[in-house]
């Protein structure tokens, strides 16, 4: 091997890749480049803006500041991950429905950030996604959509709701919305 | 903050149908929704071509400097290297105004801001084209710098730019519709204020990227992040010196605009000047911080307020002072100029009008449009002037504003033709929601309520540069099989205009939207439309959109009439058939009416277009400010202060916005919200600061904070509790009604937010964004007897000269300047006085 260059085999979304990259690369990086999943975002690369979230062992990373060569033999999910073999995740459906993707940007990194917060509490409440969604910034939503997305991908993960989109559902509850008219 | 509330509709709930519509009015799922959410959308960063190479740019590091010598030698011999490029191999100038030819794609002779680009280099990898760029040797002999307004009036010389209407004013703007000194005789009270509005960044999470990637034939085609492919095409034809024609831009979904990717950029031509040079394809990615660098952002703007009232709290007069700080560039900075001045007039009756204005050359990163793009620093100099006046004249503010909504149908002192206006609703539905009239003034001390309302246009009424065509132009061709395709340079960046061009298409025809494939923003096939600014794309678009759909319904229906021996009036467009109205069994379905037109007419395509209204004023400046129409917002906005440390927390929001008519109901909400966000930014934390460095260390004047850490935004923990009013009253203007949503919700948080604090602590904070040091020193002064303000001192002492006047319609005026005084200014650039404070 190169100087400075690994060779090992990366676990993405359950399968293995065999991947060669300058050592000091980070996840974000090879996930980008050399595994050709670029779902994954970056918006300063410094840890500072959560667009880069992706899950090693089912918790949230800052993908910016980790090195791929530590994640060898560790279980890696990205935004590419989400749609199983049964659809979509229900995540990205609520997410889709709702508007809480605008430009989409920050969307993977927010979708993997809530996958894992309603892995370890099916009913999480409203504080609880805000404090776990703090290190996710996004610029168009006003975050509104997005607590209520995973609000209700938490109620179809439980089996509380179909996952049909109501006109409550999308003008939600948090933001009282009225039409007035003539 | 945090407990949730159960929904409450009234009314007609929203989303609802409105006169027929089927889909329009609607939430609806965005037709990109699922290709966000999996990670799908291409943006311009995850594109790759094969044998693409990276390039990076050197930047300058001081703010003013002649260049003296470049030595790219050593980075020329670095392995890995491929290209290097300097400002030689690229002489012309160019820019967003055809006014502001400025810029040059990396500098030649001088560098007049930190981050200003002087040389290219393209290799292998983004590192080894990093590490080159560090390679790069400038020397630079230091110029003066300007960092104020202030400076820029006082230090005309050297001039950064020989094109400015004085030393280093780039722009003097003087205008006076009527007889201002008899409104002010008129006046009871004559109220004088000084306001400042910081400059603040769009922070669009997406960095710029562009791939430039040459074609065997000689053509190149561009991927880019940009807001105005159009314009990109058009500059880069310039500086590219090659055919248009055979240059194709296609601006790929923006990760976030807001009007910081609408400037042709130094790095998009760059990487297509080195990829034709290379004859591969080259890809650029700004880091964050060169993103800080390109800016563009809000001007930081003074304002001195100076407005007659009667007793009865009725306007007699305004005349109003902007001084902007623009950076060291033109950009769109002409029109932000004339922005901060030209929608005082369309939310309130204001018989006569001054604009004084002037924006200055800075040595720091160029400002320009953001979201809002020069009104939001007026409107909140406007809306906190006005909180203070109905203080002093004892009137309600919900009062004094309702008592003063300009009428529907009314041309305004400065010749803006008001349509439709929602404001009377709005301001009526925060006021009920917050409950005001109980509440204002009544609060215990800590707590306050403010109001505050603006306006934004609905799309600019002119382009960019002069001419003739249409703003923007949709075309469809009908497969056989059903499937329509819709050709328009429209530019998604999240604001949802794909789904607006589907969603328009999909309600004249009867379709789904899962009918239509769109094929958006790309020069080489797709009609001219003008770009994602202004507001415009909704209704330039959606009208365009309309008329193509509506031309090829025509050419359906008498196809199918034929077949089915009906009358066309007969014949009803809807899910996917088309059929007899008084008999729905009788129809075809929609493959089968397609069929049926290409029988009879051959391939089957239609056009359409839109052109905005010709505007009454007829004055030079007058480019700035028409509008199709105008929407509305009005928000009240509830705080909490902590006197003992100045901290504060926004509760609650109630934000009333006039739309005309919901195309997709949630993205209106979303558009709305995330206004509400942005606004909230602006206010309480967003400054795009910069420091002079000591002398010991170059007196540069540097950025105080490129990188998203210090950058303050708000994140999930900042957001209030949000109540949303959607205004629906149609403008006929607009498609289907609709006015813009994207910007005007922004701009009356900021006022809100100070007004709400004097009504908390009784402190006027006259500048935002407002930290906790400016509430403490407030209180401070009022312990001790002095006025409870935090504000700049006054206006920067400058003589705008003979104004332009233009007498207004009441005077008996027809949009034409009794003077041709801005002309004289311009020709007789240096007799103008300049006054030392």
């Amino acid at each position: 091997m190169t100087d400075g260059m690994t060779a090992a085999v990366l676990t993405v979304n359950g399968e293995d890749r065999m991947v060669v990259f300058p050592t000091h690369h980070t996840l974000l990086e090879v996930l980008r480049e050399e595994c050709a999943l670029p779902g994954t975002k970056h918006g300063c690369e410094l840890g500072e803006c959560g667009a880069c979230t992706v899950l090693i062992e089912g918790k949230p990373a800052l993908s910016c500041l980790v090195l791929a060569a530590e994640c060898v033999g560790r279980r890696i999910e990205t935004v590419e991950g989400l749609w199983g073999k049964d659809g979509p995740h229900p995540l990205q459906t609520t997410f889709a429905e709702l508007g809480a993707a605008q430009c989409g940007y920050c969307t993977p990194g927010i979708l993997m950030t809530s996958k894992a917060l309603l892995a370890k509490n099916e009913r999480p409440s409203d504080p609880e996604i805000r404090e776990a969604l703090s290190g996710n910034l996004c610029r168009c939503t006003g975050y509104s959509k997005i607590i209520e997305a995973v609000e209700w991908a938490g109620a179809i993960m439980r089996g509380e709701d179909d996952g049909m989109p109501t006109e409550t559902q999308v003008f939600g509850a948090r933001t009282k919305a009225e039409v007035i008219d003539d | 903050m945090t407990e949730r509330r159960p929904t409450e509709l009234e009314g007609q709930s929203p989303g609802g149908k409105r006169k027929g519509l089927k889909l329009i009015g609607t939430p609806h799922r965005r037709v990109d929704g699922m290709a966000k959410v999996t990670g799908q959308t291409v943006f311009a960063d995850d594109f790759v071509a094969p044998r693409m190479v990276h390039m990076k740019l050197v930047r300058s590091t001081v703010p003013h400097a002649r260049i003296l010598r470049i030595d790219t030698s050593l980075a020329e011999r670095m392995p890995g290297v491929l290209g290097v490029l300097t400002g030689e191999s690229m002489p012309n100038t160019f820019g967003i105004l055809p006014v502001s030819q400025d810029e040059h794609v990396l500098c030649r002779d001088l560098v007049r801001f930190v981050g200003d680009p002087v040389v290219a280099i393209a290799a292998t990898t983004e590192e080894v084209a990093a590490e080159a760029a560090l390679a790069v040797v400038v020397d630079y002999e230091p110029l003066p710098t300007i960092s104020s307004v202030a400076e820029a009036i006082a230090t005309p010389e050297p001039q950064m730019h020989d094109y400015a209407d004085q030393g280093n004013i780039h722009k003097v703007v003087s205008m006076r519709f009527g007889d201002v000194d008899a409104g002010f005789a008129e006046a009871d009270l004559i109220l004088e204020d000084d306001c400042f509005f910081e400059g603040n960044t769009h922070l669009a999470m997406e960095q710029h990227a562009t791939v430039a990637i040459p074609e065997p034939d000689g053509k190149i085609t561009v991927y880019s992040s940009t807001q105005t492919p159009h314009y990109l095409h058009k500059a880069m034809t310039k500086v590219l010196e090659k055919p248009a024609s055979h240059i194709r831009i296609i601006a790929a979904p923006n990760g976030g605009g807001f009007g910081g990717k609408s400037d042709p950029f130094n790095h998009e031509i760059c990487a297509a000047k080195m990829a034709l040079q290379l004859g591969r394809p080259v890809k650029v990615c700004l880091t964050r911080e060169e993103v800080f660098y390109c800016h563009r952002g809000r001007h930081p703007v003074q304002m001195h307020l100076r407005t007659g009232f009667t007793r009865d709290g009725r306007m007699t007069a305004q005349h109003l002072k902007t001084a902007l700080d623009g950076g060291a560039y033109g950009s769109y900075g002409v029109a932000s100029t004339y922005y901060t001045g030209a929608l005082q007039t369309v939310t309130y009756k204001l018989p006569r009008y001054q604009f004084d204005s002037i924006r200055a050359f800075t040595n720091k990163p160029p400002c320009g449009p953001k979201r809002g793009h020069g009104t939001p620093q007026p409107r909140f100099g406007f809306e906190v002037h006005l909180d203070k006046a109905a203080e002093k004249l004892g009137i309600c503010p919900g009062e004094l504003r309702l008592k003063n909504v300009v009428e529907p149908n009314t041309v305004t002192a400065n010749y803006l033709k008001v349509g439709s206006i929602g404001l009377r609703k709005c301001i009526e539905a925060v006021m009920e929601g917050s409950n005001f009239k109980e509440r204002h003034r009544k609060l215990p001390f800590g707590r306050g309520l403010g109001l505050a309302c603006s306006s934004y246009l609905t799309g600019a009424g002119l382009p960019i540069y002069w001419n003739h065509m249409p703003h923007s132009g949709v075309q469809l061709k009908f497969d056989r099989s059903g499937g329509i395709a819709a050709f328009c340079g429209e530019t998604e960046i999240g604001q949802g205009s794909d789904t607006v061009l589907a969603a328009c298409i999909a309600e004249v025809l009867g379709v789904d939207l899962m009918d239509i494939r769109l094929c958006v923003a790309d020069t080489d096939l797709t009609p001219v439309d003008l770009g994602s600014y202004s507001s415009r794309v909704t209704i330039m678009m959606g009208n365009a959109a309309i008329q193509a759909a509506e031309r090829a319904r025509e050419l359906i229906a008498k196809a199918v009439a034929e077949k089915l021996e009906l009358p066309v009036s007969r014949l009803v467009f809807a899910d996917r058939r088309v059929f007899d109205a008084e008999d729905p069994e009788k129809g075809l379905d929609w493959p089968d009416a397609v069929i049926a037109a290409e029988s009879k007419f051959g391939t089957l395509g239609t056009t359409g277009s839109y052109s905005p209204p010709r505007s009454p004023g007829k004055f030079r400046g007058a480019g700035v400010g028409p509008s199709p129409c105008y929407s509305y917002s009005a928000c009240v906005l509830e705080v909490e202060v902590d006197p003992e440390t100045g901290l504060y927390t926004v509760d609650h929001v109630w934000m009333a916005h006039d739309v005309g008519q919901s195309i997709n109901a949630a993205s209106v909400m979303g558009q709305i919200e995330g206004s509400i966000y942005m606004g909230l930014g602006e206010a309480t934390m967003e400054e795009s600061a910069f420091r002079r460095l000591p002398a010991r260390l170059s007196n540069a004047l540097v950025h105080k904070f490129p990188s998203l850490l210090e950058y303050k935004s708000p994140t999930f923990l900042d957001m209030p509790k949000m109540t949303t009013y959607v205004i629906e009253d149609p403008d006929p203007n607009g498609p289907f009604g609709a006015k813009e949503v994207g910007q005007g919700p922004l701009l009356p948080m900021m006022p809100a937010l100070a007004n709400a604090i004097y009504d908390a602590v009784g402190v006027r904070v006259d500048q935002v964004p407002i930290g906790p040091h400016m509430i403490l020193k407030g209180l401070d002064d009022k312990a001790k007897g002095k006025p409870g303000r935090y504000g700049p001192g006054p206006f920067p002492a400058f003589d705008f000269g003979e104004p332009l006047d233009v007498p207004t319609l009441d005077e008996g005026g027809d949009g034409k300047a009794t003077n041709n005084a801005a002309r004289g200014l311009r020709e007789d650039r240096g007799t103008m006085k300049i006054i030392k404070s």
